[in-house]
C-alpha cells in the first residue's frame, strides 16, 4: 500500500551515513567522535587491553609510581591503575547505556501515550514528570540509591528514573508536531488503526530529536555515575569506577598523585568528548543554531 | 556636490569559508537632492546590502572591498566609508535614516514606543528635555496618522499591529528631519491595504519635507507609485537605470521586462501573472558573460562570452544588454 | 502582578503534594524496614513495638502520610535516629552555610562568565573568542569533584597549601570563612560559569542579528548603548532561563563540594544521613531541597515578567 511509505517531515534524521560523514568532516565533530570512540573501544576490549586482574592486590607494588609494568602506577593495594581505568571505562559505559536505555524506553512510552492520546493520561503522566523534574538530578539519584541500597543495578535504575522526564518531554513534543501534519490525518482517513499509525509513522519522525537527547543523556548519566561513585553511593568495590578511584586517591594524594590524576583525566576526557560530539551533532542536525 | 549621495565603484564581498565572494560589483549611483529614487530587483540582487553600505553598517562578514560613498551633509561633503565611529553616529538617524522590511521585529520588544522614540532624539540632542521629546514624538506620531498617539507612546511593540509599527518606524526615522531616508522593502511584510496606506504616507511626507527617499523593493508597482528615478539591480549589478516614465514606457532590458510582467497590479489584489523562470545566481556563481543570460529568452552566444557594459540608450536611460549596444564591460 | 504571583504560588500546590508523595512512596521502598535498621541486632518484640508506635508505623499508610506532611508543614521534620535532635532546625542552620557557598558560586560564575560571553560574541571568531569558547567547554565538561581533587592536589604539591579543615562561620571570623569558602565556591561556580558563557555568547549572537539591533544602530546609537541597553537586556531572557535550570545542578554540586572540603552544609548533612541510614534526616533534607528548588525556579519565572513585557500575567 502506498500510504505506508515513510514521510520525511522537516526534522527527520539525515541518512546515517551522511550524518557520520558530516560529523567526521567537522574538526570538533571528529575530535568528539575519536574521544568517544576511544572510550567505547576501551570498554569493549577491556579484557584484552588491561594486562592485570583489576582486583589483584600486590603488596610489593603498593603506591608504585608509573613504570614499564604499571603504566599508570599502582594504588594503595598495589592494584594496577591502568587496568582499573580500562575496566572503569567498561563500568561507565555499561551504567550509562543501561540507565539511558531505561530512561529512553520509559520516556518513549510515556511520551507517546501522552502526546498521542492526550486527555487524562497526558495530565497524569506530565504531572509525574514534573514532580521528578522538581528534584535536582543527583539528589534524587542519591535518594533512590539510599533507599534501595548501594549496588550497580540500583545505580542504573536511579540514574534511569531521573532521566525519564527529558525523554518523555522530547517525545511528546515531537509526537504532537507530527500529529498535526496532514500526513497523519491522511493515514487516519484511510482507516489505519491508531496503534499502527503510532509505530509505523510517528516513530521514524521523532528519531532525530531522540538521538540528540540520547547522546546528551549518555554523557549526563556517565557524569552522574562518576559523581555518585565518588560520594561512595554508586559503584561498590571491588568493581572499579573512575569516580570511586578518584575518591580513594584523596587519602594518598601526597604520596601517590597518579592515583588521582589518571582517573580525573579519563573522566574529563570522556565528558569533554561527549560534549564536543553533542555540540557537533546539534550543529549538523540543526544548522540554524550554528553561530 | 551636485547630488545628495554619490556612490562610485561600490564592491561588497562576504566570506564563504575562507574565500572572499563578491555580492555587489562596481555599482555607481547618484541620488539627487529632493528625489525619490527606486532600487528594484529580486531578492539576492544586492539591493539591501547597498542600503546597509550607505549607512556603513554591513553585518560581519560582509564588507566594502572597493569604492566610495560620498554624501553631502548639512555641514559639508563627507566620505561615509572613511568616517570614524563618532562622525558616523552623527550621520545615522540624523542625516540618513533607515526603515526596514519587518516592522514586527524592528522595534526592541522590551521597551515602550516612547523610550524608543526618545532614544532617537536623545542620541542627537542629548540636552533635549523630556517634555520637548514628548511633544516632538507626539507630533511625529500624529503626522504618520497614528490614532491615539498618547496611548501608543506607552505601548510595547507586541501590543501594536504591523501597519502601526511601520508608521512608528517611519516616525522614528523622520524625527530628526533627515535629508535621506533609506526604505528597505518597507511594505513587503504588510497586508495589501496597509501597503497602500504606508506608500501614500511616504509620498505625503516627501511632499512636506525636503527628504530624499531611496525606495528598495522587488515590486515595480511600488516604484511606479513612489519614485522618480529607478535603478534595476540584477546579480550585484545595475542592469538598467532611467527616469520612471522612461523605464516603464521604453523598457530596454529583458530582466526589467520580466519584472514588469510579474508586477503586482496596482489595484491592490496580488496577481502573479508571470514569473521569470530560474533564480538569481548567488554571489560566487556569476558567469563571465551576462549574468542574466541563463534566464533570458533572447540570449545569444555572445551573451555567454562577454559582459555587456552599462551604456546610454537615450539621454538619462542606461542599460546593460547587447540588444542595445555592442559595448563590452571593461 | 500580585495576582500573578499568588496564582503561581497556588499552582505550586499540586507539585508540592507530588513531591511529598514521591518522597513518601520512595521511603516505603526501603528494603527490610526502618525499625530493624535502627535496632540492629538488639531487636526484641517489645522494643520493636515501642519504636513502631513511636514512629507511627502501626497506622495505615494514608494516615502515616498525612501525619508526616501535616507536621512537615509546621516545620516538624521529626528527630534524627542517631542524635535524637529535631531535624528541621539543623537543616536551617546548615542551609545558611550551603546558601553562602551557592550564592558565592553563582556570583563568581556570573562575574567571570557574563563579560567573557559578551566579549566572545562581539569578537566572534577572534583569538579571544576561541580562548573563551575553550574555557567554557572545559567549564561545562570538568566535573566538580574532579576539578576539586585536582585543585587540592595542585595546591598541596605546588604551594604546600592545605585548605582549612575546621569550618568557621561567616560572622565568627570573616577572613577565615572566606579562606574556607572561596576555593570551593570557585569550583562550584565553574560548571555554571561554563554554561553561562556559552549561553551568553549564543544568545548575544542571536540578538545581535535581530532587526531591532540594526534599527537601533541606524538611529545613531553608540556601541555601548546598543550592546548594554538593547542586546544584553534581550539576551538576558534565555540566560535567566538557563540560570533557573542550573540551580538544580548547583544544589547537587554543593553535596559534592561540601563533602570534599568538609563544609558542614546541607549537602553534607544529606550525605551523612544517607550513609548512616538516618531516614528522618534524609527525608527532611530531600523535601527541603526539592521545595527550595521549586521556589527558586518560581522566582526566576517571576523575574522574567520584569524583563520581558511580552509575558502577560493572565
Amino acid at each position: 500500500m502506498k500510504g505506508n511509505r515513510k514521510p520525511v517531515i522537516n526534522r527527520a534524521l539525515p541518512g546515517n551515513e551522511s550524518l557520520l560523514k558530516q560529523l567526521w568532516d567537522d574538526p570538533m565533530g571528529r575530535a568528539g567522535m575519536i574521544g568517544v570512540g576511544l572510550v567505547i573501544l576501551l570498554a569493549v576490549f577491556a579484557p584484552w587491553i588491561a594486562h592485570f586482574d583489576v582486583g589483584k592486590m600486590n603488596s610489593k607494588a603498593r603506591f608504585a609510581a608509573p613504570n614499564a609494568t604499571f603504566w599508570f602506577g599502582a594504588d594503595n593495594f598495589g592494584r594496577d591503575i591502568f587496568s582499573r581505568i580500562v575496566y572503569g571505562a567498561r563500568v561507565s559505559i555499561i551504567v550509562g547505556v543501561v540507565a539511558v536505555s531505561i530512561a529512553a524506553g520509559f520516556g518513549y512510552l510515556f511520551g507517546l501515550i501522552a502526546g498521542f492520546f492526550e486527555g487524562k493520561a497526558e495530565t497524569v503522566i506530565m504531572m509525574v514528570m514534573d514532580v521528578i523534574f522538581a528534584f535536582p538530578h543527583i539528589l534524587l539519584a542519591l535518594f533512590i540509591v539510599a533507599v534501595l541500597g548501594k549496588s550497580i543495578v540500583n545505580t542504573m535504575i536511579a540514574i534511569g528514573i531521573v532521566n525519564i522526564p527529558v525523554f518523555t518531554r522530547t517525545v511528546r513534543a515531537s509526537v504532537k508536531t507530527v500529529k498535526s501534519t496532514d500526513y497523519i490525518a491522511n493515514a487516519r482517513s484511510i482507516g489505519l488503526k491508531k496503534m499502527s499509525i503510532l509505530f509505523k509513522h510517528v516513530t521514524p519522525n521523532i528519531l532525530a530529536p531522540f538521538t540528540v537527547q540520547a547522546t546528551l543523556a549518555l554523557s549526563g548519566a556517565i557524569l552522574t555515575e562518576a559523581s555518585m561513585s565518588f560520594l561512595g553511593l554508586g559503584i561498590q568495590p571491588p568493581d572499579p569506577s573512575w569516580g570511586s578511584m578518584l575518591s580513594d586517591a584523596r587519602k594518598f594524594m601526597e604520596q601517590a598523585p597518579w592515583m588521582a590524576i589518571f582517573p580525573a583525566v579519563f573522566i574529563i576526557i570522556t565528558i569533554l568528548s561527549f560534549n564536543i560530539l553533542g555540540d557537533a551533532l546539534r550543529d549538523v542536525l540543526d544548522p540554524k543554531l550554528k553561530l | 556636490m551636485k547630488n545628495l549621495l554619490e556612490v562610485r565603484g561600490l564592491k561588497i564581498t562576504t566570506l564563504r569559508g575562507k574565500t572572499e565572494v563578491r555580492l555587489l560589483d562596481k555599482v555607481d549611483l547618484d541620488i539627487p537632492k529632493k528625489c525619490s529614487f527606486g532600487i528594484v530587483g529580486e531578492s539576492g540582487c544586492g539591493k539591501s546590502i547597498t542600503a546597509n553600505a550607505i549607512m556603513n553598517m554591513l553585518p560581519y562578514p560582509l564588507r566594502v572591498s572597493e569604492g566610495t560613498i560620498r554624501y553631502d551633509s548639512k555641514i559639508g561633503e563627507k566620505d561615509i566609508l572613511s568616517l570614524d565611529k563618532k562622525a558616523l553616529r552623527e550621520i545615522r538617524g540624523q542625516e540618513i535614516s533607515m526603515i526596514f522590511q519587518e516592522p514586527m521585529t524592528s522595534l526592541d520588544p522590551i521597551f515602550t514606543v516612547e523610550m524608543q522614540m526618545y532614544e532617537a532624539l536623545s542620541f542627537h540632542h542629548p540636552s533635549m528635555g523630556r517634555q520637548e521629546m514628548r511633544e516632538r514624538s507626539l507630533e511625529m506620531l500624529h503626522r504618520v496618522n497614528i490614532p491615539r498617539p498618547e496611548q501608543t507612546l506607552m505601548s510595547y511593540p507586541h501590543q501594536l499591529s504591523g501597519g502601526q509599527l511601520q508608521r512608528i518606524m517611519i516616525a522614528i526615522a523622520l524625527i530628526n528631519d533627515p535629508r535621506l531616508l533609506l526604505a528597505d522593502e518597507p511594505t513587503t511584510a504588510l497586508d495589501v491595504t496597509i501597503q497602500a496606506q504606508i506608500l501614500k504616507l511616504m509620498n505625503d511626507l516627501k511632499e512636506q519635507n525636503d527628504t530624499s527617499i531611496v525606495m528598495i523593493t522587488h515590486d515595480l508597482g511600488v516604484i511606479a507609485e513612489t519614485c522618480e528615478e529607478v535603478a534595476v539591480f540584477y546579480a550585484g549589478q545595475i542592469v538598467e537605470q532611467a527616469n520612471v516614465m522612461e523605464l516603464f514606457h521604453h523598457t530596454a532590458h529583458p530582466y526589467t521586462l520580466g519584472l514588469l510582467q510579474a508586477v503586482t497590479s496596482l489595484g491592490g489584489e496580488k496577481r502573479m501573472l508571470y514569473t521569470i523562470p530560474g533564480i538569481v545566481p548567488p554571489g560566487g556563481q556569476w558567469s563571465e558573460g551576462c549574468r542574466f543570460a541563463d534566464r533570458c529568452s533572447r540570449y545569444t552566444a555572445r551573451c555567454r562570452e562577454a559582459m555587456p557594459a552599462l551604456t546610454e540608450v537615450s539621454p538619462g536611460h542606461k542599460c546593460r544588454c547587447f540588444l542595445n549596444s555592442e559595448e563590452v564591460e571593461a | 502582578m500580585r495576582d500573578y504571583i499568588i496564582r503561581r504560588l497556588l499552582g505550586l500546590i499540586p507539585i508540592l503534594i507530588g513531591i511529598s508523595l514521591a518522597i513518601f512512596i520512595i521511603m516505603q521502598l526501603i528494603p527490610g524496614d526502618v525499625v530493624s535498621g535502627i535496632l540492629g541486632i538488639e531487636q526484641t518484640p517489645e522494643l520493636r513495638a515501642m519504636w513502631e508506635k513511636k514512629l507511627g508505623l502501626d497506622k495505615p499508610l494514608v494516615e502515616q502520610y498525612l501525619t508526616w506532611i501535616g507536621k512537615a508543614v509546621t516545620g516538624d521534620f521529626g528527630e534524627s535516629f542517631r542524635t535524637g535532635a529535631p531535624v528541621f532546625p539543623e537543616i536551617l542552620s546548615r542551609f545558611k552555610i550551603s546558601a553562602e557557598l551557592a550564592i558565592m558560586g553563582c556570583v563568581f560564575a556570573w562575574i567571570i562568565a557574563l563579560p567573557l560571553g559578551i566579549i566572545s560574541a562581539l569578537k566572534r571568531n577572534s583569538v579571544i573568542d576561541r580562548i573563551v569558547r575553550v574555557i567554557a567547554l572545559m567549564g561545562v565538561s570538568i566535573p566538580n569533584f574532579a576539578s576539586a581533587t585536582l585543585v587540592i592536589l595542585f595546591l598541596a604539591k605546588g604551594f604546600n597549601y592545605h585548605t582549612p579543615v575546621k569550618y568557621v562561620g561567616l560572622f565568627e571570623n570573616f577572613g577565615t570563612n572566606m579562606e574556607i569558602m572561596v576555593i570551593p565556591a570557585l569550583i562550584l561556580g565553574s560548571v555554571m560559569a561554563g554554561s553561562v558563557m556559552r549561553m551568553t555568547r549564543s544568545s548575544m549572537l542571536e540578538v545581535l542579528r535581530q532587526d531591532y539591533i540594526k534599527a537601533v544602530r541606524a538611529k545613531g546609537a553608540s556601541e555601548r548603548v546598543t550592546i548594554f541597553r538593547h542586546a544584553l537586556r534581550n539576551s538576558s531572557i534565555p540566560i535567566i532561563t538557563l540560570i533557573g535550570m542550573q540551580i538544580g545542578s548547583l544544589m547537587g554540586g554543593t553535596v559534592v563540594i561540601e563533602q570534599i572540603f568538609s563544609i558542614p552544609g546541607l549537602g553534607q548533612f544529606t550525605l551523612t544521613g544517607i550513609n548512616q541510614r538516618d531516614y528522618p534526616v534524609v527525608q527532611g533534607c530531600v523535601l527541603f531541597i526539592a521545595v527550595l528548588y521549586v521556589l527558586v525556579n518560581l522566582l526566576v519565572d517571576i523575574l522574567y515578567t520584569y524583563i520581558d513585557p511580552r509575558i502577560t500575567y493572565n
